[in-house]
């Protein structure tokens, strides 16, 4: 990833965004993103986002889960390990169902939820670019990326007039890398832009 | 566009004139303060209590399993009665956070939080009965199937006491990523607006980088909803194996198929009432009425009204069905050693406090009462602890053996253990107050246009307006 330009401009009221969203994407300026502290729905759709298919990978996982428990067990009772237990038959399968449940659901959300930080790069010391302190906690911040084509004066200009306030530019790195939030990195800055 | 809005007659579940803001000031501030007198009292108490319960514990593995009053009748006593009430309790903040969220009940952001740390909390103390239980502790590792030197001999997948094993480990597992993936953006405003070096690392850490992102959120929603889809045969899974431990025996009054429909509708019962303990005084200390409402308590008891009832259920028809069974051994079980006999005294506490009393919140006035829910709140989980222990014990002290029936009370060291345990999750639970929000601040935003008092009084006057010109009025109403 790399430095680039942005302009910033912050929205109190979600009932404002969705309408400056929909003039964003019809005037044809670049979207980076917009960070709201809450899910705000509907909002992706409006953005034009695709789906996520996070739902998929889980049910991958899942059928992943069940075989395991399933082969695994087979295979302990059956091949490796004969062993007669009170003369119960070698392939139970009832009493393997409560086990492969559990391998299932353990499967399906451990892998889910790892997909989901490698998706969202989540992870305990990834640092990203925050781009106005209450994004997190009451405003709703739409962020444009300037490229070669467009004028940051006309995008501040059609902020204000989309209901947005404290517009401004700013010059962030866009994607993650490993830092703290309690210290500054002027070098992460420092690399040229890359516009 | 998305500004859909609930009827104005339905009573809000956030009071007071709150905006986004105010939401995150409300419940983020205690966590940047110093925490009260009341605060350092508790905590200190359940440090105490966990210490001593550390010592039972170690008086325990150093002299064996002998200093516990089991006796070769009564092989399991208090140890798994307090596992499965522990576990129990556990399934309360699974249910809100994951049954009632595919439900889509609004009132579940209050209080879902605080619900799935206690579930957390109760698994790690139910989770050391069984493992304790074992006497050899440093040889718990044999119950895990892993290729061994000695044969290899595995673990019996037959044993529903291996399905515990994989039961509690999932159900841990799978409530820890649901509870802590709901906490990332909640850690990250705190992050955002620390004003200390310390905070902003720590929870620069804990949030795990989170920014905000819409395409985050969408994600995000999309992975608590799959989820709740995956806990929610989970949590009714976890007690039904549970109940397996003894449905599966052929010990009169354990070998019954009604177990796991009335094992997974007790723990509900327990669980509820144990949020309801904790809440009334979180609420009351940390100030957060108008987030945990009449409202909300009124929902949870109606919730306990009705699991109490099929817990009732339950015990009538066991008691039927041992007449009807025309089995003299399950008949003397239930009418001659559990409802009379020398630990008949227990089977009527379980009565009174599961069957009899939970009955009051039939009425409005009762549900909505803060002193009558909380004094019932505890007694649920006195009858419900009981519950587990006639189960256990009364099925167990009168076997086909008439030489060898006897008695039971617990030793100290089995005291000891249980109030450790109380005391491991009072620690974490004043921990979790004082270091985490209790509730779910990104949930309660989403939530407050739709159920928030001002946003509902406010509606009366938007509405027959359409949604462009609300959009208008509400620009308007930010623009100064």
């Amino acid at each position: 990833m790399a430095v680039k330009n942005f302009v910033v401009g912050l929205f109190d009221d979600e009932a404002v965004l969705f309408p400056a969203v929909k003039k964003v994407r019809t005037a044809g300026y670049k979207l980076h993103d917009v960070y709201t502290p809450f899910p705000v729905h509907g909002l992706d759709h409006a953005m034009g986002l695709r789906e996520t298919s996070l739902h998929t990978a889980g049910f991958i996982y899942g059928i992943t889960g069940t075989t395991t428990a399933l082969t695994f067990m087979s295979w302990v009772f059956n091949v490796d390990w004969p062993l007669n237990i009170g003369g119960k038959p070698h392939f139970p399968l009832p009493a393997f169902i409560p086990i492969t449940f559990e391998l299932t659901v353990l499967f399906a959300a451990v892998g889910m939820v790892m997909t989901f930080c490698y998706l969202c790069q989540l992870m305990p010391g990834v640092k990203k670019h925050i781009f106005h302190p209450r994004q997190t906690d009451d405003k709703f911040v739409m962020v444009i990326e300037l490229t070669e084509k467009s004028n940051a004066e006309e995008i501040k200009r059609f902020l204000n007039e989309a209901g947005a306030h404290d517009v401004n530019e700013q010059r962030a790195e866009a994607g993650w890398w490993y830092g703290r939030y309690d210290k500054n990195d002027e070098d992460v800055y420092a690399r040229p832009v890359n516009a | 566009m998305s500004l859909k809005y609930e009827s104005t007659l339905r009573e809000p579940l956030v009071d007071g004139v709150k905006d986004y803001h105010q939401v995150t000031e409300d419940i983020i501030s205690p966590i940047e303060g110093k925490p009260g007198k009341l605060w350092y009292v508790g905590f200190l108490i359940s440090l105490s209590l966990l210490g001593f319960g550390a010592f039972s514990v170690f008086w325990q593995i150093y002299f064996g399993v002998g200093v516990w009053n089991l006796n070769k009748t009564i092989g399991w006593g208090w140890d798994i009665t307090n596992f499965v009430w522990w576990v129990g309790i556990g399934h309360a903040g699974t249910l809100i956070s994951a049954i009632l969220l595919l439900f889509r009940q609004g009132w579940r952001t209050g209080v879902n939080r605080a619900a799935e740390a206690m579930t957390i909390f109760a698994v790690m103390c139910a989770g050391q009965f069984p493992i304790i239980h074992m006497g050899r502790v440093w040889m718990a590792f044999f119950i895990l199937p892993y290729p061994n030197t000695r044969g290899p001999v595995w673990v019996n997948f037959n044993s529903p006491l291996l399905w515990d094993v994989f039961a509690i480990s999932t159900y841990f597992t799978v409530s820890l990523l649901f509870w802590y993936s709901g906490l990332i953006p909640d850690f990250a405003t705190i992050r955002d607006r620390a004003k200390t070096k310390l905070r902003k690392l720590l929870y620069g850490v804990a949030a795990f980088g989170w920014t905000g992102s819409t395409k985050h959120w969408q994600r995000h929603e999309a992975l608590s909803l799959v989820l709740a889809g995956l806990s929610t045969p989970l949590v009714l899974s976890v007690h039904t194996i549970v109940s397996f431990d003894f449905a599966t025996s052929v010990i009169p009054g354990w070998h019954t198929t009604i177990f796991p429909p009335y094992f997974v509708a007790g723990a509900i019962f327990s669980g509820f009432a144990m949020v309801q303990t904790l809440l009334i005084i979180t609420r009351k200390i940390l100030h957060l009425e108008e987030y945990i409402t009449l409202g909300h308590m009124e929902a949870m008891n109606k919730v306990i009204v009705l699991t109490g009832s099929v817990v009732g259920c339950a015990y009538l028809t066991e008691l039927f069905m041992a007449w009807y069974g025309a089995n003299p051994y399950e008949f003397a079980t239930f009418f001659k050693y559990r409802a009379a006999g020398p630990l008949g005294w227990s089977y009527w506490i379980m009565m009174t406090c599961n069957v009899i009393t939970p009955q009051v919140f039939w009425f409005r006035k009762m549900r909505r009462n803060v002193m009558v829910t909380f004094v019932m709140s505890i007694i649920v989980n006195i009858g419900m602890w009981f519950e587990r222990f006639v189960i256990i014990c009364t099925s167990l002290y009168r076997d086909y053996l008439p030489s060898s029936w006897s008695y039971y009370r617990p030793s100290w060291p089995e005291v000891g253990f249980y109030m450790g345990t109380f005391g491991l999750f009072f620690t974490c639970y004043f921990l979790f107050a004082k270091y985490f929000p209790v509730i779910a601040v990104a949930e309660i935003k989403a939530i407050l246009k739709t159920s928030g008092e001002n946003f509902k009084e406010k509606m009366e006057v938007y509405e027959g307006e359409s949604a462009e010109q609300f959009a208008k009025a509400v620009h308007h109403e930010h623009a100064h």
